[in-house]
């Protein structure tokens, strides 16, 4: 199952110690069934402090802080999400061979570990600055503001148009961080399958543009195309979508365009 | 598996409460996390255990309170809480605001009571 699941009687799911749910806004049951957590008698005569913050609070301070900065530079900016192997890279390759001059481009590249898809950007005439996320626990899901401001001292953002963030290939993490970025663009592969946008349908909303890659092997695919365009309008129903091959160059011209538009327009 | 995103919250989280606690014990963090946020409260719990370990903050809980998604309709002016992914009214329409179930929140903290009170940072 996905993430996005709903136990409408608030009980009666079987997986593992999940959540518990409340039926009315305020009625806390608290029982925790096996595994972790296990906590009776949370009243101790203690005092309640009231707090309420956002816990992401921070990330988006960040990020507006990032925000900032790329309007003082005037560079706009993209996010691009996927799953891994939906052909981000080669994609953001095939953009940047066929913008060419035309526009002056900058990529942040957020990888777990190892430098090869910033090798794969190399020498195209756009400047790559390489995150690895791997740190402590093991490598981050995602990109977050502050590894996005780490980023940036390395790159000559007042020179740029357009700087396109590649994150980490994943279909929920990143949704959650903003880093600064004017649209979010995703890479979906149809090797995917059509159901995705109604499993991953928070990044799937968030995006502005959806492009739909890999179409020249349609063919050999038993993937419905209309059930997928059905499914992403469930959940996103005005976004933007192109369909690519990034193996034979077709539709990479109107990404070309989607980006020139954000770069002029934002 | 990779490190999730509920790590890299709880990191956050643990900065908040350790601000708002003051030196003082924590014995339960209320939270607020809507169906939208694609935060699994288990996970959540997990990570929290892990991130406090050897901290001031261990042994402290989270009370996690999940809100649901809710939608309200711009043409009929109706809220719905949704089940499935489907962001559309029951009317039809597409003009949907989501005004539940993106929450992120702590909401408050139980401190322990006086007898537990952590003796005062130097």
């Amino acid at each position: 199952m996905g993430r996005f699941h709903y136990h409408a009687d608030g009980t009666g799911h079987s997986h593992d110690d999940d959540d518990h749910d409340h039926d009315s806004a305020h009625e806390h049951d608290h029982r925790h069934e096996g595994g972790v957590g296990d906590h009776s008698g949370y009243t101790t005569g203690g005092l309640r402090v009231d707090v309420l913050e956002k816990i992401l609070g921070e990330n988006d301070h960040t990020a507006e802080a990032n925000r900032s900065d790329f309007a003082e530079a005037h560079v706009h900016v993209v996010n691009m999400m996927s799953s891994p192997g939906a052909g981000k890279t080669t994609l953001l390759r095939e953009v940047l061979l066929h913008i060419g001059a035309t526009l002056r481009v900058g990529i942040v590249e957020g990888d777990v570990e190892t430098s090869i898809d910033a090798d794969r950007l190399a020498g195209l005439g756009a400047p790559v600055s390489l995150i690895n996320t791997a740190n402590g626990f093991g490598g981050e899901c995602h990109l977050d503001a502050t590894m996005v401001r780490s980023a940036l001292p390395r790159l000559p953002l007042a020179d740029l148009d357009l700087l396109i963030i590649e994150n980490v290939g994943n279909l929920v993490c990143p949704a959650e961080f903003d880093v600064g970025e004017d649209a979010r663009a995703m890479v979906f592969s149809i090797t995917e399958g059509e159901e995705k946008p109604l499993k991953y349908p928070v990044m799937f909303r968030s995006a502005d543009l959806v492009v739909v890659n890999k179409i020249d092997l349609l063919p050999h695919l038993d993937f419905d195309l209309a059930a997928f365009y059905s499914n992403l309008r469930d959940v996103n129903p005005h976004v933007r979508t192109i369909e690519t091959s990034a193996k034979t160059g077709l539709g990479v011209d109107d990404v070309c365009n989607w980006l020139r538009a954000l770069a002029d327009h934002g | 598996m990779r490190a999730v995103h509920e790590l890299s919250i709880c990191t956050s989280l643990a900065r908040i409460v350790e601000a708002h606690a003051d030196g003082r014990v924590v014995e339960v963090v209320h939270l607020e996390v809507g169906y939208l946020r694609q935060v699994i409260p288990a996970t959540l719990r997990y990570s929290w255990e892990i991130v406090v370990l050897d901290t001031p903050l261990a042994g402290s809980v989270l009370d996690i309170n999940h809100i649901p998604a809710v939608l309200h309709c711009r043409d009929c002016d109706a809220r719905t809480v949704i089940e499935v992914p489907v962001f559309r009214c029951g009317c039809g329409s597409v003009a949907v605001d989501v005004v539940g179930g993106e929450e992120l929140l702590v909401t408050s903290l139980d401190l322990a009571g006086p007898r537990t009170l952590a003796p005062p940072r130097s």
